[in-house]
């Protein structure tokens, strides 16, 4: 019998091969017979009102399908958590992206060649393009003070904790948009099934999202609703919730022609019009005793998210619960609130807010070392989460807390110390044609949802076996690269003691596999995984039950004839439950925020061209705790891929906006990193295990993303002796930033 | 995307001869030679309902060849066969390189040097070598054969001084008499690699007896409105040795040569202060 | 209109100025070859014509016109993959796939070339595709290891 230990083990990426043989079938893949293409004709304007619309007389009209907001024959609406975006604009426009009608015509160029021939006259309204007019409340442009949302942790008592402060320091320290820039770009396929069911497939990280919202848009009961995830070209959060609005969109547009109709996005209008990582403020003001321990940490957050409310609460809402890093202060107060303005909704993006204030946190170390003459790693070490250390939330870690494991091996094996000191000396050097500097980042990041985060969800997930014998996992949870589908696998063949090879993965279809919750939030592993691994025990007690084991082929037979009986497929669907230890207060923002936290440190070792100001990362060295690794390959390329958009997030990508959209949206003026610009990586996974992960595990996802960024601007700071807190770090600002610390 | 092919016309000459006699009846036909800069244009819809002179079968302005005193290019070489061709690699290094760093693999290998000239975006990165090689600009048309100095190719943003229904037919350079003591080519794109410039700079100087420069050449690319060569802090500097004032006296000169601007990807203070220290470096003969 | 597309001769009757990529995927079939930019900077669109690697985005057919087109379809199935795919599989070459076929086309042109398996070589080589997923360590990883295999090959 072939080998049945699958977890820890680099298995072979379940759908590996039909990827590197170009037969795997992404959306804009699949030939629809009789398909429609569809496109969307935009606002252009960041604010105002709809005065009118003109079809340009004489062209061909007859030979499309249009719909506007009136076709709608459910509510318009893009169904999330506030229902405040309309999924077509019908009057009031709020951001110049705004998609107001379709249209779809046989022909892709002649669809998009309508869109010239259509004029909206608007009444223009100011825009409200920052945050700081937003808080000024320039124009009232969401409820009574433009904000979204807003959070408040306290811990202790942060004005006494200042009284005992030796140092009180304080830094601002800002990030811009990010583009996730998969280089799939959005695209969704719809029709309408003989029975009436809407049904949608395409690129998208959570189908059941889809399928809540398309119920709404159409006012159909949930079996008439249908949605099926294509191969999914990289997603990274861009395909979380926008993924929504244009399965609605090209929904109605087959409803309404009665034929199959895709939208498939070109990268300049996926760019602009998607959504981005929330731009944030963060401010801190921290105090420590004389050894630079910590007293008091009152820190203030402020995200833009754009003209809607999309998922803006929810990334404040872990953006705020890291905002303190990983470190244990005992009086800790932060505020945090997501203002309104008129650009396109920002959204999910690998780290959900995290990045953002982890980026402050860490940097802001450097500050701190400053001041206190305390170097950044011992000041760290003194300060930094350990078993039985109290959050910012009063959460008490009870088990699994790799700070100290991450940040030692990392300081270890990339020469930190001495570095530093060798890079001082070299940069007194006037000959020498670059600055050399390192850096250092120490993260934590909260896997699954909050604590009454995942008990919302309720998610779903099991194994099947049918009646000829195929193992299958049932989740709604996708593969976008991830590795989802070889984790699952891996996770349920192990439980039940079956080769690797012998477990499949249903395709993510809401006709066929529960609601596992959405693709995101480093859950998939830790939480889905576990219900996976759950329903797999109980797959395996119900074999036992009848005295059968898999060891061969003809086991499985026989055990899916007894198992199925008289149906097709058997299904062991599992539910979550809470675990008992997890308390958590919605209303207070305390106790358990999450149920384990993944641990990881960074250090940059980059040199600056002196003559042009280009910063060249020679190498980065990271540890990470994420309690098991499933897979060592895919986790180590989880890690190096989130670190390389970490890179680009620090260095490279710098989204230009005016007059509220992006004039920057395209590859050739958003830079993301080549394999030129992306640094060899060394990677140390530290293992802490989890006891309510699978074998183990907590999440990885977005762990990778908080590290770079902040590491990376202080060895930018070190290099050139700046001191820069705006990401990202242009050459451009290195100079001017240069030049002003020159006088 | 949004180009519709069957909107569009394409006339295809298998020679330079009928190719020219095609441009000229058509002269508002739109010489195609590698499209890696038109078919993105196209890709918008930008050029939909328009003729095409498609010049890909002209396999004559293909080819790189010697005379006995210069090179000659023809228009339709592409980047990569420019930046690996010995002769190139030998005597105009500079121009190898800065095929190097045009896009990737991919673009190079269907890139042209006519193209490249013709389209005269201010940010080609050929532009800079072929002005301090002095490279002359074969031109022909129904008309007849023309030569046109590189340096009065350019004419603005996107414009170039080329008649109606004249093509480039070929790109010379002449032999540089005397091997160049120092010689640079350097991009500052916005990455390290496969990127649109910020500022490109070329350079060539021969030092005689003493130290004293026979022959200085200096060009940059996007930082005006076309590639320049900086004709005030070159003449300064023939004749003279490479004293700090007369570096630094150069360097206050290449102002008058270039006009850099704020866009969305730099500002005009970063480019001049980067082409200035590129300039400088290469003076005082240090590694940039 | 005449082609070879791997390896057999096609004909091409639709417009000359249809671009080769979206003849490959509507007309001959191959879906492999993915568009992610239309604009010749992500390289997800890469072929190969006569051995060299190059953006079928930016590329009229009539541009290509008797000449010889491979793509990802050409290299090897899901049970037989080639040498180059497999390393690709050992080493983490392909996470979201959407690059693959672009990446898997420029490395194979390269190997093809005699390119050198240095692995900063290997990095300038692949610059012109673009990657969002894996931070091209283990792709670059997996196109060393295809080389050293077939070096290994060669010597025997």
């Amino acid at each position: 019998m072939a080998r049945t230990t699958s977890v820890g083990i680099s298995e072979r990426r379940k759908e590996g091969p039909e990827k590197l043989c170009g037969q795997a079938k992404y959306i804009d893949d699949h030939a629809l017979p009789g398909c429609m293409h569809g496109v969307t004709l935009r606002s252009g304007v960041a604010r105002g009102l709809i005065k009118s619309i003109d079809f340009e007389p004489g062209f061909p009209w007859h030979e499309y399908t249009i719909v506007s907001a009136v076709d709608i024959p459910g509510r318009n609406l893009v169904t999330l958590i506030e229902e405040d975006q309309p999924l077509l604009a019908d009057r009031k426009i709020m951001h110049p992206h705004e998609p107001i009608l379709l249209l779809a015509h046989a022909d892709r160029a002649k669809a998009y060649e309508a869109l010239k021939h259509i004029r909206v006259v608007y009444e223009k309204q100011e825009p409200v393009l920052t945050m700081e007019d937003s808080i000024a409340l320039k124009h009232k442009i969401f409820g009574e003070d433009n904000v979204f949302k807003s959070y408040l942790i306290e811990k202790g008592d942060v004005a006494k904790g200042f009284e005992q402060a030796r140092f009180i320091i304080e830094g601002e320290y800002r990030v811009p948009h990010q583009e996730q820039a998969y280089i799939e770009n959005n695209g969704m396929a719809a029709w309408v099934e003989e029975d009436g069911t809407v049904t949608v497939l395409g690129s998208l990280q959570c189908p059941y999202y889809i399928h809540k919202a398309l119920m709404k848009i159409f006012h159909l009961p949930e079996e008439k609703i249908r949605v099926i995830q294509s191969t999914t070209g990289g997603g990274f959060g861009g395909k979380e919730e926008y993924p929504s609005m244009i399965a609605g969109h090209a929904a109605l547009l087959a409803w309404k022609a009665k034929k199959p109709v895709k939208i498939i996005y070109d990268r300049a209008e996926d760019m602009p019009a998607t959504t981005k990582r929330h731009p944030a403020i963060v401010r801190h003001k921290t105090g420590l005793d004389k050894n630079g321990k910590l007293v008091a940490q009152d820190v203030d957050v402020i995200m833009d998210g754009g003209a809607y409310a999309t998922l803006s609460s929810v990334v404040l809402s872990r953006g705020t619960l890291h905002a303190a890093g990983p470190y244990e202060c005992p009086n800790v107060r932060v505020r945090s609130k997501v203002v309104a303005t008129n650009t396109p909704p920002n959204g999910a993006f690998r780290g959900f807010g995290a990045p953002q204030t982890l980026f402050a946190v860490e940097l802001h170390w450097e500050k701190i070392a400053r001041a206190t003459k305390i170097d950044s790693l011992t000041l760290r070490r003194r300060n930094l989460l350990k078993l039985g250390s109290v959050t910012a939330t009063g959460q008490i870690l009870r088990e699994s807390v790799g700070a100290s494991d991450v940040l030692e091996r990392t300081v270890k094996d990339s020469g930190y110390v001495k570095k530093l000191k060798d890079y001082a000396r070299w940069n007194k050097d006037k000959k020498k044609s670059c600055w050399k500097g390192v850096g250092l980042s120490l993260v934590h990041h909260g896997a699954g949802f909050t604590g009454s985060g995942e008990v919302y969800l309720a998610s779903k997930a099991g194994v099947s076996i049918t009646i000829d014998g195929r193992l299958q996992v049932l989740a709604a949870s996708t593969e976008m690269g991830q590795g989802a589908n070889t984790m699952f696998a891996q996770v349920a063949s192990e439980t039940l003691g079956v080769p690797y090879e012998w477990v499949e993965v249903e395709t993510p279809d809401t006709k066929f596999v529960p609601n596992s919750g959405p693709t995101v939030a480093s859950r998939t592993t830790m939480i889905v995984g576990g219900l996976v691994r759950r329903a797999a025990l109980e797959m395996k007690a119900a074999l036992s039950k009848e005295g059968l084991v898999l060891r061969t082929a003809a086991d499985l037979k026989k055990a899916a004839k007894i198992l199925c009986g008289s149906d097709l497929i058997r299904r062991f669907i599992v539910q979550y439950e809470k675990p008992g230890e997890i308390v958590w207060n919605d209303k207070t923002y305390k106790g358990d925020a999450y149920g384990a936290y993944a641990f990881a440190a960074l250090v940059a070792d980059l040199e600056i061209d002196k003559t042009t100001f280009e910063v060249k990362i020679d190498k980065i060295t990271t540890a990470q705790d994420i309690g098991k690794a499933v897979n060592p390959l895919l986790t180590e390329g989880q890690i190096i891929g989130g670190t390389a958009q970490g890179v680009g997030y620090a260095l490279l990508e710098n989204a230009v906006y005016k007059d509220g959209a992006m004039v920057n949206g395209q590859f050739t003026n958003y830079i993301i990193p080549t394999s030129m610009d992306t640094p060899s990586m060394k990677v140390v996974i530290v293992e802490k295990p989890y006891s309510r992960g699978p074998f183990g595990a907590k999440g990885v996802g977005e762990l990778p993303m908080d590290t770079p960024g902040p590491a990376i601007a202080a060895a930018v700071n070190f290099a050139a002796g700046i001191w820069l807190t705006e990401l990202p770090l242009l050459p451009e600002k290195i100079f001017k930033a240069k030049n002003e610390a020159q006088g | 995307m949004r180009g519709a092919p069957e909107t569009m016309t394409v006339l295809r000459p298998k020679s330079a001869k009928e190719a020219v006699s095609l441009y000229a009846q058509d002269t508002g036909a739109m010489p195609l030679a590698g499209g890696t800069d038109f078919m993105v244009l196209w890709n918008i819809g930008l050029f939909n309902n328009r003729k095409i002179l498609d010049l890909s079968g002209v396999r004559d302005w293909r080819k790189i060849s010697a005379t006995r005193t210069s090179v000659v290019i023809g228009a339709l070489a592409t980047h990569a066969e420019i930046r690996r061709h010995p002769l190139i690699l030998k005597e105009f290094p500079l121009l190898a390189e800065a095929c190097a760093t045009i896009g990737a693999a991919q673009i190079q290998n269907r890139g042209t040097l006519g193209g490249n000239i013709a389209n005269a975006s201010p940010a080609g990165d050929t532009f800079p070598p072929l002005l301090v090689y002095e490279a002359v600009v074969h031109l022909v048309s129904a008309r007849g054969k023309r030569e046109l100095p590189i340096s009065e190719v350019f004419a603005g943003v996107k414009r170039t001084t080329l008649l109606k229904g004249e093509l480039i037919e070929s790109v010379e350079l002449p032999s540089l008499g005397k091997r160049p003591t120092r010689q640079i080519f350097r991009k500052v794109g916005m990455r390290l690699a496969q990127a649109i410039s910020k500022t490109a700079a070329a350079g060539l100087l021969t030092l005689g007896k003493g130290g004293v420069v026979e022959d200085f050449r200096f060009s940059f690319g996007s930082i005006a409105q076309t590639a320049v060569r900086l004709t005030e802090a070159e003449s300064l500097v023939v004749g003279k040795k490479l004293a700090p004032s007369v570096i630094d006296e150069a360097c206050r000169l290449m102002e008058r040569n270039v006009s850099p601007i704020d866009d969305i990807r730099s500002t005009r203070e970063y480019r001049l202060e980067v082409s200035r220290n590129i300039l400088r470096r290469f003076l005082e003969g240090n590694r940039t | 209109m005449k082609l070879k597309v791997n390896g057999k001769t096609r004909t091409f009757s639709g417009s000359p100025f249809k671009r080769l990529i979206e003849a490959l995927r509507e007309d001959f079939g191959l879906t492999g070859t993915k568009e992610g930019c239309g604009e010749g900077e992500c390289g997800a669109c890469t072929v190969l014509v006569d051995g060299e690697a190059v953006n079928s985005c930016l590329i009229p057919i009539c541009q290509v016109e008797g000449r010889s087109i491979q793509t990802v379809e050409s290299l090897g199935e899901p049970g037989k993959l080639s040498a180059l795919q497999e390393a690709f599989m050992a080493r983490g070459g392909a996470q979201c796939g959407i690059c693959t076929p672009g990446m898997l086309m420029t490395a194979y042109a390269w190997i093809k070339g005699g390119g050198s398996s240095d692995r900063a070589a290997i990095r300038e080589c692949l610059a012109g595709n673009l990657c969002r997923c894996t931070g091209y360590q283990h792709i670059v990883d997996s196109v060393a290891q295809a080389m050293k295999g077939s070096k290994k090959e060669k010597r025997k």
